[in-house]
């Protein structure tokens, strides 16, 4: 072969295996979404959503795990949220430029990436061992930790993105900087802070390790937030890897249940976002 | 009004004090985060003195791990958490390589969107979804195809051989490996992509001039200008299948030992402390499985530190590219 045929053939055979790639990646997705409607669906019913978590042998549903999973997430996020909004806040207006800020963001992209079960180690040194047993509250604050750094990415990025022109002018006018934060940066940015909320929302109601030992799991009804919590990992966790076969069936249920939560939060962030973007192009 | 209010002394002060304490609030949440970093790792110091200073060193190098006698050792967790991470970085770097040429360079860019983001969901899976999906699909699979032709076709090569021998469990190091591969793909092929679009098109466009197939492009152009931010993604993958727990605790088969096969069941680090801490009786076994969590923390850091730097070298460049 010529040495331009090689060139030719290796382009083409890289050019191949990339789309290979490609298609591994979307075959995995299609593969564990399939999975989860063949072996979830079935356990679809009204009774999945009125009843308790049953004994190996009756029937029962999820009730008590997602509501305990709804109001951990609920928590977390109204503590976690707050305190990351304002981080951000703190990083993109005030601290721009300070060292401290460098630091905070670089700190702030470790904690993003930190391992979640080393949250669920640390509340429990925090929380369960002070309270002396485990609590649906410390289940949120854990979750809390894990969106504080989320929020404050997005928070930070979304802020940088109104333009200079709005802040100059809102301070020509004499405002001070909390007004022009609040009346006017804010609002520029509302939709992206609140796709950042959602991401933070996604990315916790589905974790589990964090979990294991500040809530635990509940076999009953319980909205005591001082007392452990079910909620919907754990329970599939618990439930996946029994042998009882109606355990199972719920597990899958939970499973396909909690996942297509997610997937809708995530998919509908980044419609907001998109939409974003389209408009500050024109 | 506003003309009026803005010259009232009493005013401005009320004004002053407002931005004072918003200044503040967000001061002490941005203080917070640090804090946060630090708590986790005082706690972790505290909680695991009792185990290093009874083992001392000896936790580090010992694999016995058993709560009757209270005798704990780490080198079984620590040498599972790092070859199933290695294993996942074999595998998951090529494909991630190659959807990151084929989002930038590739696709049509009606397609480009559409395959980013179903990528990016397989990132929004919960790691619980894929613990179950690994231990009711995948690892049959593996134990039913894969695993008889490794062993018969790489068992009696010598060195390597070993790793590919005993019994085709289904669950055990490589499945762990396998399921960590496919949960860091789309971490590490976003990275990718991101920092492949930060070589300026005039590099690219250049080089088309001189005669170069895309390949050429790719390989001589893009990868040299965004080698830092490779690295680092991978890095950060790294950092992900490093702390993973729930997938590998469905996968992995929980055997405190380690195995001269990939092949056969046991544990990290992650999955230790996942599986034993809610039930560990006994201030030295819950000291034992925090000891644990240190060293995970120790390492993932170290780890996550290097690829943000690393990132951000590439960050830094991409201001002033030529």
């Amino acid at each position: 072969m010529s040495r331009r045929a090689v060139r030719k053939v290796t382009n083409l055979v890289a050019l191949a295996l990339s789309g290979l790639a490609t298609a591994i990646g979307l075959f995995f997705l299609g593969a564990i979404l399939w999975t989860l409607l063949r072996n979830g669906l079935a356990g679809m019913s009204w009774q999945l959503f009125t009843a308790m978590t049953p004994p190996p042998a009756g029937s029962g549903g999820l009730l008590n795990a997602i509501y305990g999973s709804a109001a951990m997430t609920v928590i977390g996020i109204l503590i976690g949220g707050p305190i990351g909004m304002l981080a951000g806040t703190f990083l993109a207006e005030y601290g721009r430029a300070a060292r401290l800020s460098t630091l905070i963001r670089f700190v702030n992209d470790v904690l993003l990436s930190a391992p979640s079960i080393i949250v669920g180690l640390f509340v429990y040194e925090l929380l369960v061992v002070r309270m002396g047993h485990f609590s649906a509250i410390a289940g949120a604050v854990a979750l809390a930790i894990i969106a504080i750094p989320v929020t404050v990415r997005t928070t930070e990025d979304m802020l940088n993105l109104v333009p200079q022109g709005m802040k100059d002018a809102s301070t020509a006018m004499g405002a001070y900087h909390w007004r022009t934060i609040t009346s006017v940066i804010y609002p520029a940015a509302r939709s992206g802070i609140v796709t950042g909320l959602l991401l933070a929302v996604a990315r916790i109601s589905g974790e589990t390790a964090p979990l294991l030992f500040t809530a635990l799991n509940n076999q009953f009804w319980s909205s005591n937030l001082a007392a452990p919590m079910a909620n919907l990992p754990v329970v599939i966790f618990q439930f996946a890897l029994s042998p009882y076969p109606n355990w199972q069936r719920l597990a899958w249920s939970g499973a396909l249940l909690i996942t297509l939560s997610i997937l809708v939060l995530s998919i509908s962030a980044r419609v907001v976002v998109s939409s974003l973007n389209n408009g500050g192009r024109r | 009004m506003n003309t009026v209010a803005a010259i009232d002394p009493r005013h401005a002060a009320g004004q002053r004090l407002r931005e004072r304490a918003f200044r503040a609030a967000t001061f002490v949440a941005a203080v917070l985060v640090l804090l946060l970093l630090g708590g986790v790792a005082l706690s972790l110091l505290i909680g695991s003195w009792p185990a290093f200073s009874h083992f001392k060193l000896s936790f580090l190098t010992r694999e016995v791990w058993n709560p009757v006698t209270d005798q704990y050792g780490a080198l079984a967790p620590v040498y599972g958490t790092l070859v199933t991470s290695l294993l996942a970085l074999l595998l998951a770097v090529p494909v991630s390589f190659g959807i990151a040429i084929f989002l930038t360079e590739l696709a049509p860019v009606w397609l480009k969107r559409p395959v980013g983001v179903a990528i990016e969901l397989l990132a929004a899976v919960p790691s619980i979804i894929y613990g179950i999906w690994g231990l009711f699909v995948l690892a049959p699979v593996l134990q039913r195809h894969v695993q008889p032709w490794l062993i018969d076709t790489l068992g009696p090569l010598p060195l390597v051989g070993r790793l590919f021998q005993g019994p085709p469990f289904g669950i055990g190091i490589l499945t762990a490996g396998f399921v960590l591969a496919v949960m860091v793909i789309p971490f590490i092929s976003a990275v990718m992509r991101d920092v492949f679009e930060t070589v300026p098109d005039v590099l690219k466009e250049s080089r088309y001039a001189l005669g170069a197939t895309t390949w050429e492009v790719i390989w001589q152009v893009v990868v040299p200008y965004a080698r830092s931010g490779i690295i680092g993604g991978i890095m950060l993958g790294l950092g992900r299948a490093l702390g993973e727990t729930m997938a590998v605790t469905f996968v992995i088969g929980n055997a405190h030992r380690i195995g001269s096969s990939l092949l056969a069941p046991g544990t990290t680090i992650s999955a230790s402390i996942a599986n034993e801490f809610a039930e560990a009786v006994g201030d030295l076994y819950t000291s034992a499985l925090i000891a644990l969590g240190a060293l995970l923390f120790l390492i993932t850091f170290s780890v996550i530190a290097v690829a943000r730097l690393m990132l951000l070298r590439l960050a830094r460049k991409a201001l002033s590219p030529l």
